[in-house]
């Protein structure tokens, strides 16, 4: 096939954009040239669009090559609209729920993928065309983009608070969960018999998309049900995955180069990402799917045996022991990120240091809501970035830190993960918060962390437990630290 | 299989394989921009949406590939702003900071 001029260009601005948005995602691997990287990235994505455009307008659809009469106003409207929406959204949100807001992103884009998938396969059958593999590309597209949608709408919804963080299982889930899995897989084999002439699925080929559609939705709901809100991260990646894939499979149907590449890409290095995330954790992949994390048994001794000698101390106390201490280190944890008490611990750190303490943060990988998180919250709170230091640079210093002052954390600061093989976040790496001279933790009860086990850091007769909300509890131990 | 579909299927297997490489070592710092700034690719999906806006030709398809184009724009805008800015929070590095500086011109102004 020889293609025209024009139509030759189109490819390769199609791959320059590909290109730009493989060396983009590369940067994004270092802190230093990560800004720059999106940015080459979005260009990319311009030079797609742009092209698509001008095919659009010079040859027309590369199917029908004409353009239907609503596509204009289709296009034109549509874009105004979600990109007003993303923008807005975009600008708008509090960092703290920033996670939720890439949840939806990806909600909305495997929801697209979705979309495109059903309405190639329409085309298709309407047409006649609905050979074996476009038949299975669209369906597996429409599978994944599904699940992607009404997986990330979970997600958002257990992050915002909408949904329980806590696992949600009822009798027979899992059988649920394999049953629709099973509809969607016999669905598609119906389809790809179909297809080859096997059987005769004449008449019913949407009726068994929509099966299929209306499966993977479902699956993608008691996939994510399961899994605790701290897991969010792994799910989202692995969604995210899911609809890069979706996107390659669409671009496989459109035979559109930069669909396909760039949903490849997405998809095996939003693969990789899962895996880094979880291993960051100490978890496997699997281990955070099959979810239930913490629940059941390990629940249940923990809500037994948290009673050993709790010191609990007085806002005073606190502000008194932080104000003449030489070293303080904080620890911000999960619990400050959902309180949104960055700002009032930038405050009580700034306060500390007019008088003349000096202060530092010790970062978990996996602190706050998402990996990295933390270290976004603070430095919009306008902690300086050199205050923020990273768990190997951190843990030497605890042995010579007079106050280290844990907000909100619990598991990544539990002795347990060193000492205790029986654990089941034995392994895992902490913070060596109990070499302090002291300890304060901030904590709203003695509750169990995520992992749903006792954490014997505050048991340590060095340590004082501070009863607060993270927020609340900072505020009045600035007030507090004012008054000295 | 047509030539064209061998030929794509190709595109797609070298484009995972770089997929996998191109990603490695990344502090845990990057992790949730890295994923935010691949969630924005995948918005590619824009240019599928508009192709099938093209073709469409009937009430409900035009339905369907107007929501697909409202719903990539969004991912598309969307995921690169937020992107970004969540990258401006690193633009200060420990090495080349002159921050003393800064919050000195800060302490300035408001004196």
């Amino acid at each position: 096939m020889d293609l025209g001029p024009l139509q030759t260009l189109i490819h390769f601005a199609y791959v320059f954009a590909a290109a730009l948005f493989v060396v983009g995602l590369h940067m994004m691997n270092s802190p230093v040239s990560a800004r720059r990287g999106n940015l080459i990235s979005a260009f990319g994505m311009a030079v797609a669009v742009v092209v698509t455009a001008v095919q659009l307008i010079v040859l027309g659809s590369p199917v029908t090559e004409r353009v239907e009469g609503l596509a204009w106003p289709i296009i034109i409207a549509g874009t105004a609209i979600g990109g007003g929406l993303g923008w807005y959204s975009a600008r708008k949100v509090k960092m703290t729920a920033m996670p939720q807001l890439v949840s939806i992103f990806n909600a909305v884009g495997g929801g697209a993928a979705g979309l495109i998938a059903i309405e190639d396969y329409w085309t298709a059958v309407q047409t006649g065309h609905a050979d074996v593999w476009p038949s299975l590309f669209v369906v597996a597209g429409s599978i994944l983009g599904a699940v992607a949608f009404s997986g990330s709408v979970i997600a958002t919804g257990k992050l915002q608070g909408f949904i329980s963080g806590a696992p949600i299982m009822f009798p027979g889930h899992r059988l649920l969960t394999a049953a629709l899995a099973l509809v969607a897989v016999g669905g598609t084999v119906a389809l790809i018999l179909g297809a080859l002439g096997v059987i005769n699925v004449a008449g019913l080929e949407l009726v068994i998309l929509a099966a299929i559609v209306l499966a993977a939705l479902a699956f993608g709901v008691t996939m994510v049900m399961p899994i605790g809100g701290a897991d969010m991260p792994v799910v989202i990646s692995l969604l995210n995955s899911g609809t890069g894939l979706a996107a390659a499979f669409a671009g496989l149907v459109l035979l559109n180069p930069v669909l396909i590449i760039a949903g490849a890409l997405v998809g095996a290095s939003g693969a990789i990402l899962t895996k880094l995330m979880a291993d960051a954790m100490n978890r496997s992949v699997l281990n955070v799917m099959l979810g239930g994390f913490g629940g059941g048994a390990a629940g249940g001794a923990a809500a037994g045996g948290a009673t050993g000698n709790v010191r609990e101390v007085a806002v005073d106390d606190v502000a008194i022991q932080l104000a003449y201490a030489q070293k303080v280190i904080i620890v911000p944890g999960y619990g400050l990120a959902v309180a949104q008490a960055q700002h009032a611990v930038r405050e009580l750190a700034e306060l500390l240091e007019q008088r003349g303490v000096e202060v530092s943060y010790a970062i978990h990988p996996v602190a706050g809501r998402m990996p990295g998180h933390m270290n976004v919250l603070l430095a919009e709170a306008n902690v300086p970035y050199q205050q923020l230091r990273e768990m190997e640079e951190v843990n030497p210093e605890f042995a010579r830190t007079d106050v280290a002052l844990v907000i909100g954390a619990n598991d990544v600061t539990n002795p347990a993960a060193r000492s205790n093989p029986q654990s089941p976040i034995y392994g895992m790496p902490i913070l060596d918060v109990d070499a302090a001279r002291s300890i304060v933790v901030i904590k709203r009860s003695m509750a169990a962390g995520y992992a749903g086990i006792d954490n014997e850091l505050f048991l340590d007769p060095k340590t004082g437990m501070f009863f607060a909300d993270a927020r609340q509890g900072l505020t009045d131990l600035v007030a507090s630290v004012k008054l000295l | 299989m047509t030539f064209e579909l061998v030929a794509a299927l190709t595109i797609f297997i070298l484009a995972v394989l770089v997929g996998f490489e191109v990603i490695s070592k990344v502090p845990a710092t990057l992790h949730t921009p890295l994923m935010s700034g691949a969630n924005s690719i995948h918005g590619i999906v824009l240019v599928g949406s508009m192709l099938i806006a093209a073709t469409a030709n009937e009430p409900l398809s035009q339905l369907i590939a107007f929501v697909a184009v409202i719903f990539a724009a969004m991912n598309v805008v969307g995921g690169y702003v937020v992107t970004d800015r969540m990258l401006q929070m690193f633009k200060r590095r420990p090495a080349a900071v002159p921050t003393p500086a800064e919050t000195g011109q800060e302490a300035g102004g408001e004196g």
